[in-house]
C-alpha cells in the first residue's frame, strides 16, 4: 500500500476507536473515506472543493474540543489556504493534523499547480508545528497515529516516492557511519541517499520527523565523525532546515551544502517523478556528485 | 428582566466613553451595538462562569474591528472589568483594536482579518453535532462588507447544504461593501437554503424576535440594517 492508502486505512481504523476524532476533506480521497462516513457520517466531513474552509471547520472542530484530521493535495491544504492555517489554528490557540499527498512533484505530468515543494518552508514560519516526512508507509501509519494524540499541529507530508525499508526509531537515526562528514536524508531521499554515499567514509542520518529538529542528534553525529560539515537532502525545497542546522552549531565552524528542490526556476516539465528528480539534483548520480564534491 | 435590559444598557455608552473619551458616539462606532447587546442580553445562553462549559452558546465576533461595542457589553455582562477599557489598546492592555480569544475572557475567537468567523462558526456547529451537543447555539456577526471575502461564501453554501439550525449568521448591513449586493444580502443567503429575516438594527425587540423565533433545520441569517457608514 502506498502511504496515502495506509493514511487513509489507519484513518477508518482510527475512528471506530476514539470518538473526539474527525477527518475533514476537500473532495480528495472523499471516495476511499466513504464506508467510514457511513459509519461516522458526523465524523467524516467532506467540504467540497472549498480549501479555505477546509481549514476554517477543522479549526471550529477544534475549539468545541474535536481531534481533526485534514486531508488533500499538499498544494491546497497549505498554500492555498495558508492564512486559515496561520490565524485559524495557530492564533485561535487550537490544532489540527494536516496530511498531505502529493509531496513535491509526485504528480509530476500534472505540473507545477499541483506540486508543493515549499509547504515546509511555509509551515516554518509559524510557531510549534511538529512536521513528519516518512519514507515508507509504515512510517506513515505510525507518525499518524503517533499524531492523533495530544492537541498541537502536526503537518505530515505523505509521498508516492518511498524507500524499501521502514525506520520506525524517533530523532536522527544513524543509518552508516563515516569520517569526512554526515550527510541527513529527509524521508523519501534515504534509498537513493544510501546508494549514492554506498562505499564512501560519510556518516547518513536518516528523519523521517523534521520538526523539532534533531540539533543534538546532528550534534553527536558530527561529535563521532569529527568534522562539522554536513549536507542536507530535502525532497522539498532545498535549505529548508538550513537554518536549524545553523542553530545546531553556532558555537563551531560548520560547513552545509543543501540539496532539495531548486528555488531558482520555474519548473515547467512534465515527466514523471524521476524526471523531476534528474531537474532538481535529487537522483542518485547527482547525489553522489555533490557529496563527493563537498565532503573531501 | 425588561429592568434589567434598561438598566444594563443604559451604562453602555458610560462604558464607550471610557474608550472613546467621547460623550457623544457616532454611527459607526456603534453599528454593532443594539445586536450585541440584545444577544448577551436577551439570546445567548452564556455566562462568565460557563466558558469552559461545552453546552454554552457561542457567539463569534467575525468583524474584529471597531470592537468598542463589543469589550463594553463583555463589561457589562462580567466577562471583563470595565476598569480595563480605558486604556484599551495599549501596550499594557489585553484589549485591542482586534479581540484575542487567548486574553479576553469570553471572547470566543481571536479576529482581525475579515472572512475567518463564519467558517470557524461551521467548525464549530459540526463539532457540537459530532458531540452529540444539539442545543448549543452557534452565533456569528459579520459585516456587510466583510461579506466580499469569498471564504463566506464557501461557508454560506455548506451551511444551507447541512441544515445547520444551531446555526446564526447576524449581517450587520450599514451599506459599505464597496460594490454593493444588487438584490439585497438576504438573497445569498436564501438561495443556500437559509432562513432570512431583514430588520431594524437598532430595534431591540424586533432584533429580539428575529434571533429566537424557529428556524427548524435551517440555518437562520438575520441582516440587521443599521445607518450607513459616512
Amino acid at each position: 500500500m502506498s502511504m496515502r492508502e495506509t493514511f487513509l486505512s489507519t484513518m477508518d481504523e482510527a475512528l471506530d476507536v476514539d470518538p473526539q476524532l474527525a477527518v475533514v476533506l476537500a473532495d480528495i480521497s472523499a471516495d476511499q473515506l466513504a464506508a467510514a462516513k457511513l459509519r461516522h457520517p458526523d465524523r467524516v466531513l467532506n467540504v467540497g472543493i472549498r480549501e479555505q474552509l477546509l481549514i476554517s471547520v477543522a479549526g471550529g472542530l477544534a475549539l468545541t474540543g474535536m481531534r481533526p484530521v485534514v486531508h488533500t493535495f499538499a498544494s491546497f491544504l497549505v498554500e492555498r489556504p495558508f492564512e486559515q492555517i496561520k490565524l485559524d489554528l495557530v492564533h485561535q490557540g487550537v490544532g489540527a493534523v494536516l496530511v498531505s499527498s502529493g509531496a513535491s512533484y509526485d504528480m509530476a505530468n500534472a505540473g507545477r499547480t499541483h506540486q508543493s515543494p515549499a509547504d515546509v518552508a511555509l509551515i516554518d514560519t509559524l510557531p510549534c508545528w511538529t512536521v513528519h516526512v516518512p519514507g515508507h508507509a509504515e512510517e506513515a501509519r505510525r507518525l499518524v497515529l503517533e499524531s492523533l494524540v495530544g492537541d498541537c499541529n502536526v503537518y505530515i507530508r505523505l509521498s508516492e516516492q518511498a524507500n524499501a525499508a521502514p525506520h520506525l526509531a524517533p530523532g536522527f537515526q544513524t543509518l552508516q557511519r563515516g569520517r569526512t562528514g554526515v550527510v541527513v536524508a529527509v524521508g523519501p531521499t534515504l534509498d537513493k541517499v544510501l546508494a549514492a554515499t554506498s562505499g564512501t567514509d560519510v556518516t547518513v542520518l536518516y528523519a523521517s520527523t523534521i520538526r523539532p529538529f534533531d540539533a543534538a542528534g546532528l550534534r553527536a553525529a558530527v561529535e563521532v565523525t569529527g568534522v562539522a560539515d554536513v549536507v542536507l537532502v530535502e525532497p522539498y525545497l532545498a535549505g529548508t532546515s538550513a537554518l536549524f542546522v545553523a542553530d545546531a552549531f553556532a558555537d563551531v565552524p560548520h560547513r552545509l551544502r543543501s540539496l532539495g528542490v531548486r528555488r531558482g526556476a520555474e519548473v515547467r516539465g512534465y515527466g514523471d517523478m524521476a524526471d523531476h528528480d534528474l531537474a532538481h539534483g535529487l537522483d542518485e548520480t547527482s547525489i553522489a556528485v555533490a557529496v563527493k564534491e563537498f565532503l573531501r | 428582566m425588561t429592568t434589567a435590559t434598561e438598566s444594563g444598557f443604559a451604562d453602555l455608552p458610560r462604558l464607550l466613553s471610557l474608550m472613546t473619551g467621547d460623550e457623544k458616539h457616532s454611527a459607526a462606532s456603534t453599528s454593532t451595538l443594539d445586536v450585541l447587546w440584545v444577544l448577551y442580553d436577551r439570546v445567548l445562553d452564556v455566562s462568565p462562569s460557563r466558558m469552559r462549559d461545552p453546552a454554552r452558546d457561542r457567539f463569534l465576533l467575525s468583524k474584529g474591528h471597531g470592537p468598542m461595542s463589543y469589550y463594553a457589553v463583555l463589561a457589562a455582562k462580567g466577562f471583563i472589568d470595565p476598569g480595563e477599557l480605558a486604556d484599551w489598546g495599549s501596550d499594557e492592555s489585553r484589549l485591542g483594536m482586534h479581540p484575542d480569544r487567548m486574553r479576553v475572557p469570553g471572547v470566543e475567537i481571536s479576529s482581525g482579518s475579515l472572512g475567518h468567523g463564519l467558517p470557524l462558526a461551521i467548525g464549530s456547529v459540526l463539532g457540537l453535532r459530532a458531540q452529540r451537543l444539539s442545543r448549543p447555539k452557534v452565533v456569528v456577526l459579520v459585516g456587510d462588507a466583510e461579506l466580499d471575502e469569498g471564504s463566506n461564501h464557501e461557508a454560506i453554501a455548506l451551511a444551507g447544504r447541512e441544515a445547520m439550525d444551531q446555526l446564526t449568521a447576524v449581517v450587520i448591513d450599514n451599506s459599505s461593501s464597496t460594490h454593493g449586493w444588487p438584490g439585497g444580502i438576504a438573497r445569498r443567503f436564501e438561495v443556500e437554503g437559509w432562513v432570512t429575516r431583514v430588520v431594524d438594527g437598532r430595534d431591540q425587540d424586533a432584533l429580539a424576535a428575529a434571533f429566537t423565533e424557529p428556524h427548524p433545520a435551517r440555518p437562520l441569517a438575520v441582516i440587521a440594517v443599521v445607518e450607513p457608514k459616512d
